[in-house]
Order: structure tokens, then C-alpha cells, then sequence
């Protein structure tokens, strides 16, 4: 039992973007996304989170269709992190989290106890603690991404959708990031991540899926995925693999063909 | 404390007033100002006699063999009932109702200068009014206005539906479109048939007066307030849920598109509803709901209903100043709330310039 994106397909104004993906990432695991820009990572994304409505297919989570459940109900299962997204509102750090319990709540009474507690739940485990009284516009942009990670943690999904989670972060905040995530996948959750640092990839994620063009061209393995023979017609680059000597995963340097 | 740590206070409670609090204490505000603005005039009443006179009133109404005429004589009686009770009342409810439309407005569209008249809902319901008063189309003139501001409204969002998903910038834009040509429209039945007479109450109506406020402008007004403002109270949760944006709103199982819809349609039947009795009046609907973000924060919860009875009593007031200050000349009350209103909207800017750059 676990995700299963079931020959998903749609496509804007007559092309298509994402192209009759079929593809299973484990059950409590990092599935690592990945594909040159515009092979359909976010949208793909998108799709499985309801967001836009998919022409074709199904994402089975533990076999229930999550394209056909109620709003509501999906999204007290998926939870989706946008590349940036921004407020208007003057809005702290806590009361974004707390946004993250509106699946949960009910539609007129007030925030109740429980809703309270998954918010602070989710505010120590996505590690920003320290800021929770803060105003979410006095933020770094790696703080940020942190509290949408704890606003989508706050919802309690089962699936967790990342859209580029470490994009314009730091080495340090980028490696947080995923310590982060690798809290939840340890307990349970499973993630699926578009990412475009092959060697963050490499070395945080238990599961790849290659897109290229909205197609899956690889899954399954680090090791499996991420090899020459497999990346260089992907990203038009060359492409040297080597062992990290003290993780033993693949480590890659590119060079133009 | 540098600004940064003032405003992470604004934002979470330190040293404000517990939004509770405000609320009660704006409910009280309101019912004072209401008192007191029906006092307020050639003709010295005092609070406490109006007070009475309700009382009598009421007793007469359901029945008891009282003259609800004695407390105040025959005179100042009329005066108060059928003359600035009518006119306080409908200046309460045209000013909650703006506030909170323009709340609403601001979030929906993620706009901080968004009004209640985004969509065009002014310039339709102005060509509507100026169709009455100067060509003498045989209707009352709120009707008339509402069925301009609803038909701008219709055009707009048939506008920014055919193209395409309803986004925030679809649906301003197509509101601008509708809105220059309903005033193209309203100058060119101005500039061709407008007599000198005409004139005065034309610009009277296009800055929103409410000079010839009756009981019936109370129903119409009133009846707006009390049956569409519960609607929008009630979508607060709903509201706060799009403070990240439309793909944010969708991931928290809010359906977007709808929710956009039918909220700005109750936004428009009640704005439309407000206009037709009291003209285009400014400013309530766009400042009301940042001054009342800044005490209370932004959740929409605390916002909404403390917008509507700031915007009350705010008006109450302008209105009172506008009939009184020139007395026995009127001003039209929109150039009150204006010159009150730019003012306080500068003051908020200035005080929020050392934030990082997000006006809202």
C-alpha cells in the first residue's frame, strides 16, 4: 500500500505537460522528482494535490483515488509547498501555521485546543520555534520556507507534495530543510519532491523519478536513476559519477557535451 | 525595540488590545455615536430625551396608550424621527457595510488598495442614477442604481470568467474595463444633457450624500447589511485561507473559483444595494479595513466584525460633520470621509515604512 500515480496526463492549450505519468514512490520514503525545466515537475505536483484537475488518471494513496475526494478530505491527507508563494496579510509566523488546520477545523467555530496543539506539533518539528511570534515578512527566505513547511505539516497529511524545497537556500538551510524532512518520512509520511540539485538528490532521497517532457524516462533507485547513460540525453550535459568516500552515494560533476 | 520587534507585536498581541475587547468597545462606540449624532443640529436635544423618545416609541408601537410625541414636542420629534434618525441609521449601515465589502474585496482579490467598487459597481450604479436624474427615466433612483451596479458587476465577472480561471488580476482588470466605460458613459449623458440645475445633484449623488436619507433608504440599507453581512462573517475562515494565494487556498480544500464567485457577487448585491441609496461614498471601504488590520491583525474572524462597527460609527460621524460644519449648507459626505480619509490613509503608510515593503 503506498502512492500510485496512475497514467496521469493533462495539458494546456493543446500540449501536453504532463504525459501519462505512471510511477510508484514507497510509502514513507523521499521520492526525489526530477527533470530539466519544463519537464513538468510542478505541474505534475499540482496535479496529484488537486489543485489543477488532472485530464486523465488517478493518484491512488493506500487505493483511494485522492482526484476524486472531496476538497476538504484531500486536503486532510495531501499537503502541497509551493516554490514561493507570499503573503498580503500581516500575518506571524503561528496564524500561518494555524491556516494549515483549516481542512481540519470546522468551517464556523474558532481554532479548538487540538487544532492549537498539531500547530505547535508542527512548528517544532519543521524547527522554527524561535520564531513563531514573528512577523512572517521579517523573515529570511529560508525561514519562510521553513514555516510553509510546518503550515503544511500542521494540515497532518499522509502525503507531503515539495515544490523545489531548498530552491534559493543555503547549503546549511538546504541540509535543515531535509533533516526536516527526514523526520517525517522516518515516521511514516510519504514525500515526493521536485528538485532540481542532482546531488541533493543524491544524497537525501530514497526514490527517484526522472521526467523529461512530462514522460517518466527513469525511477526507481539512487543508484539506478542516477547514471550517465541515463542523465546525459535527459539534461544534455556530460556527466561523471563518482562515490562519495564517506556516504558511499553517487556524487556528480557536468560538463557541456 | 527596534521596528522589526514593534511590528512582530502588532502581529501576535503583545501590548494591544485584546481583540475582544475592541470589538465590545466599538459596539458601544457605535450605539453612543448613533445618540449622540441624532442630537447634533440646529435643534438642541439631549441624548437622554432621545433615549426616551425611542422608549415611548417602541411602547406606542406594541400597543400602550402612550403620545410617543410628548418627550420631545411635535417639532423636534419629527425632526429626530423621520429626519436624522432615518439619516443616522442609514450612515451606520452604509458604513459597516462598506467596510466590510472592502475587507473582503482587499483579501479576494489580494489587493491592498481594492474597494467595494472594484468591479465597476460605482461607475454602473453612478450611469444608472444620472439616467434618472437627468434624462428622466421613469424609476426610483435606487432602483435604478442597483440595477446599474449589478449589471456592471454581471459584466465584469462574464468578462474575467470568459477568460479563463477567475484570478485576482483577470477579475481587477476586467472590473477597470467595465468601470471606464460606465463613466465615459455617465460624462457623455452629463456633459450633453445636463441642465445647471441638474449639475448640483448630480455631483451631490457621484460623491455619495446622504441628504435625502428616509425610512425606506434604512430598509434598503439595512436590510442589506443584516441579511448579507452574516454571509461574509461566516466566510472569515474561508477568507484567511487565501493569504498565501489561489494554489494555497485550493491545497487547504477551499474550491477556489466558486468561493471567488459567490463571494464577490454578495460583495456586489450588497455594495450595489448601499449605492443605490447613498451614492458612491470613498474611502470607508478601502481605509476602514487596513486601520482595523493594524490593531487587530489579519485574521478575518476579529477584522470582519470590527471593520463593520468602526465603519458604522465612522460614517455616523462624517455624515454628522458633512450636514453640520457649513450649516446650512450641505457637503456631500464622500468629500467628508475623503478628506478625513487620506489623510489617516497617509498616516498608515508612513507608520508602516519600515516594514519589509508589504503595504497590507
Amino acid at each position: 500500500m503506498s502512492l500510485h500515480l496512475d497514467h496521469l496526463a493533462w495539458s494546456v492549450e493543446g500540449r501536453l505537460v504532463v504525459d501519462d505519468v505512471d510511477c510508484t514512490p514507497p510509502r514513507g520514503a523521499l521520492t526525489g522528482l526530477l527533470g530539466p525545466n519544463g519537464a513538468g515537475k510542478s505541474s505534475l505536483l499540482r496535479l496529484v494535490a488537486g489543485v489543477q484537475q488532472a485530464a486523465h488518471g488517478a493518484a491512488l494513496l493506500d487505493g483511494t483515488d485522492l482526484l476524486t475526494m472531496p476538497r476538504r478530505a484531500r486536503a486532510r491527507r495531501v499537503a502541497l509547498v509551493e516554490q514561493e508563494s507570499s503573503a498580503t496579510a500581516p500575518l506571524s509566523v503561528r496564524e500561518a501555521v494555524l491556516l494549515g488546520r483549516t481542512p481540519h477545523a470546522s468551517r464556523w467555530g474558532g481554532f479548538t485546543a487540538q487544532d492549537h496543539a498539531a500547530a505547535t506539533r508542527a512548528i517544532q518539528e519543521a524547527g522554527v520555534q524561535a520564531l513563531a511570534a514573528r512577523r512572517l515578512a521579517t523573515l529570511s527566505g529560508g525561514e519562510r520556507q521553513r514555516v510553509h513547511l510546518a503550515r503544511a505539516l500542521a494540515q497532518e497529511p499522509d502525503l507531503l507534495l515539495l515544490d523545489e524545497p531548498t530552491n534559493h537556500l543555503d547549503v546549511h538551510a538546504q541540509l535543515d530543510t531535509l533533516a526536516a524532512v527526514a523526520g517525517l518520512t522516518a515516521r511514516g509520511v510519504t514525500v515526493l519532491a521536485a528538485l532540481h540539485d542532482l546531488n541533493l538528490a543524491a544524497a537525501a532521497c530514497d526514490h527517484l523519478v526522472l521526467l523529461e517532457a512530462g514522460r517518466v524516462v527513469a525511477a526507481g533507485g539512487v543508484e539506478q536513476v542516477l547514471r550517465p547513460e541515463v542523465l546525459e540525453p535527459v539534461y544534455r550535459v556530460r556527466c561523471l559519477v563518482l562515490e562519495h568516500p564517506e556516504t558511499g552515494r553517487p556524487v556528480l560533476t557536468f560538463a557541456p557535451r | 525595540m527596534t521596528p522589526s520587534e514593534g511590528s512582530a507585536g502588532a502581529a501576535t498581541g503583545r501590548g494591544r488590545l485584546p481583540a475582544w475587547a475592541a470589538t465590545v468597545a466599538a459596539a458601544l462606540l457605535l450605539v453612543l455615536s448613533v445618540t449622540m449624532a441624532v442630537t447634533v443640529g440646529p435643534a438642541e436635544i439631549a441624548p437622554t430625551d432621545v433615549w426616551r423618545s425611542l422608549v415611548d416609541h417602541v411602547r406606542a408601537a406594541l400597543g400602550a396608550t402612550v403620545d410617543p410625541t410628548a418627550t420631545l414636542g411635535l417639532l423636534h420629534d419629527g425632526i429626530v424621527w423621520d429626519l436624522r434618525m432615518p439619516r443616522v441609521l442609514t450612515a451606520a449601515a452604509v458604513g459597516a457595510g462598506l467596510g466590510v465589502a472592502g475587507a473582503v474585496m482587499q483579501s479576494l482579490t489580494r489587493n491592498p488598495l481594492a474597494d467595494p467598487y472594484l468591479l465597476g459597481l460605482s461607475s454602473g450604479a453612478s450611469l444608472g442614477a444620472v439616467a434618472v436624474l437627468v434624462l428622466g427615466v421613469g424609476v426610483l433612483l435606487p432602483v435604478a442604481a442597483f440595477v446599474g451596479a449589478v449589471a456592471a458587476l454581471a459584466a465584469a465577472l462574464t468578462l474575467a470568467g470568459s477568460l479563463g480561471t477567475i484570478t485576482p488580476a483577470r477579475t481587477v482588470l476586467a472590473g477597470l474595463a467595465v468601470a471606464q466605460l460606465c463613466a465615459a458613459g455617465t460624462s457623455f449623458v452629463i456633459f450633453w444633457s445636463a441642465t445647471g440645475d441638474s449639475y448640483r445633484e448630480i455631483l451631490g449623488w457621484l460623491m455619495g450624500s446622504l441628504g435625502g436619507a428616509t425610512w425606506s433608504s434604512v430598509a434598503i440599507s439595512l436590510g442589506a447589511v443584516v441579511v448579507l453581512l452574516p454571509v461574509l462573517l461566516a466566510s472569515a475562515r474561508t477568507l484567511d485561507a487565501f493569504a498565501f494565494g489561489d494554489t494555497a487556498a485550493a491545497a487547504l480544500g477551499i474550491g477556489v473559483g466558486r468561493t471567488r464567485w459567490a463571494l464577490l457577487t454578495v460583495v456586489a448585491l450588497l455594495t450595489g444595494a448601499l449605492v443605490a441609496v447613498s451614492g458612491a461614498i470613498g474611502f470607508v471601504g478601502l481605509i476602514l479595513p487596513h486601520a482595523v488590520r493594524l490593531v487587530v491583525g489579519a485574521a478575518h474572524h476579529r477584522v470582519l466584525p470590527l471593520t463593520a462597527l468602526v465603519g458604522a460609527s465612522f460614517l455616523v460621524w462624517a455624515d454628522t460633520a458633512a450636514r453640520t460644519v457649513f450649516e446650512p449648507r450641505e457637503l456631500p459626505v464622500g468629500i467628508v470621509t475623503a478628506f478625513l480619509g487620506a489623510p489617516v490613509f497617509a498616516l498608515l503608510l508612513w507608520q508602516r515604512r519600515s516594514a519589509s515593503g508589504d503595504l497590507a
